[in-house]
């Protein structure tokens, strides 16, 4: 079966609808599916609820698709970097579901591994336990959160071979493999596709199995916050 | 005198012991990292990286490597990359030894609260409540009193918590608190600050 479109817009055709649950992988701005979110805007799809970390900051990833105001629901564990979020959340324009970074990507992973839900000691006692089912495991008080089963997931990687086996670089690897997990789709974007053979089998990071679409294409990767040290005096 | 950030974070590295893996939150937490000295430790950071590194020398940031804090930083010979749900599989399974983070309050009981004050300021909790919640042990540098000089050391927390009794010793400004049974018992005093100030200063028991 064939894995590799030509571009993020015949990547997304036949997949997107209005009101579907996206799962996206990315932290902060690092490793994000910029191509596909730029083509999720293009289509024009709306009332999208999106699993994702971060909603990316105003004029790029995730915030692209806020400002078209497609998102009607965000679930997320830190938004900190987006004024146009702040606003459209603190004037109810658009929802919020606050999830501890760890248990949204366990939910992730959770859904990907046909596990619809499990017991953690994250949150127990704050506001995030409320409503939630709350059961005793040697002695000490865990909640139930449940698995995400997302309709899409959209992921970048460093490298691909044609069959979706992915590399991820460094810490851009963060939310992709648990948010490529848990889609009933999942479309990859990668700075190079190889072809099969070229990647060690042992160096495999996400096997092909989770990933049915790819595309391959340039990305900006901006960094959100450069922070250096002088070099000292030799 | 009362500590300045420096000093803190200086007293802080002094809680880590050789070969502990050990998570750093943002702020003055951050600073520790300055003071282990010739400590064998190394230090998570929760979007997916063991052995993070200094920051990069102008002209050597990578996109692809970054903090939880989003600032671009370096790896060391040791580290290794993983994804989020190992990376808070190891948090929330208790193997990484200690947490050095901010707070806005911490109550006598150890209950943190560090992730929203509602109507105000609304960013989300990120990593935290999975860190207070599997860490070995929660150490919290913080001011001791907010900016109109109340204490943020309380009997009870006033904002949403991070964590419901998960706080093990509080380094402040002022000094070094432990929780422990009925209250805070004070381990040290800042050079220059009396016990009677730090007790003053502390609207939670102490014990």
């Amino acid at each position: 079966m064939k894995k590799i479109y030509d571009s993020a817009a015949e990547a997304l055709d036949g997949i997107l609808f209005d009101g579907m649950l996206i799962a996206a992988g990315g932290f902060g701005l690092c490793g994000i599916p910029e191509l596909l979110i730029d083509a999720i805007k293009e289509a024009g799809t709306k009332n999208l609820t999106v699993a994702s970390n971060n909603a990316g900051v105003d004029d790029f990833g995730l915030g692209v698709l806020l400002q078209t105001k497609q998102v009607k629901k965000m679930m997320s564990s830190y938004v900190g970097e987006n004024a146009e979020f702040m606003r459209q959340y603190l004037s109810g324009e658009l929802e919020l579901e606050f999830n501890p970074q760890g248990t949204l990507a366990e939910r992730m992973r959770a859904g990907g591994s046909g596990i619809p839900g499990f017991y953690t000691k994250t949150g127990v006692g704050t506001q995030i336990a409320e409503g939630k089912e709350v059961k005793q495991f040697h002695g000490e008080d865990y909640i139930l959160e449940e698995g995400i089963f997302a309709d899409l997931s959209i992921v970048k990687a460093w490298k691909a071979d044609d069959t979706g086996n992915l590399v991820f670089r460094k810490t851009a690897r963060n939310f992709n493999p648990p948010a490529a997990m848990c889609g009933k789709i999942c479309v990859a974007e990668v700075e190079e596709i190889v072809p099969r053979g070229s990647l060690d089998p042992d160096h495999i990071h996400l096997p092909g199995i989770y990933v049915h679409r790819l595309i391959q294409g340039e990305h900006e990767k901006r960094i959100e916050k450069v922070t250096t040290r002088a070099k000292e005096d030799a | 005198m009362p500590w300045d950030r420096n000093q803190m974070a200086a007293r802080a590295a002094e809680e880590l012991e050789d070969g502990m893996y050990v998570n750093l939150g943002i702020g003055i937490p951050t600073l520790v990292a300055n003071y282990v000295g010739d400590k064998d430790i190394t230090l998570q950071s929760e979007n997916g990286m063991l052995g993070m590194g200094p920051f990069p020398f102008e002209g050597e940031e990578d996109p692809d490597l970054i903090n939880a804090g989003k600032q671009t930083i370096t790896e060391l010979s040791r580290t290794s990359y993983f994804d989020s749900a190992m990376s808070f599989g190891m948090i929330r399974g208790g193997k990484i030894a200690a947490a050095i983070l901010g707070a806005m309050e911490v109550a006598e009981n150890g209950d943190l609260a560090n992730w929203m004050i509602p109507g105000k300021l609304v960013k989300g909790m990120g990593g935290a409540m999975d860190l207070v919640a599997g860490v070995g042990r929660v150490v919290v540098v913080m001011d001791h009193q907010n900016k109109a000089g109340e204490s943020k050391v309380l009997k009870e927390c006033t904002l949403p918590l991070t964590g419901k009794g998960v706080v093990d010793r509080i380094i402040t400004n002022l000094g070094v608190l432990d929780v422990v049974e009925g209250g805070l018992k004070i381990v040290e005093c800042a050079e220059g600050v009396t016990e009677e100030e730090l007790r003053n200063a502390t609207e939670a028991t102490i014990v």
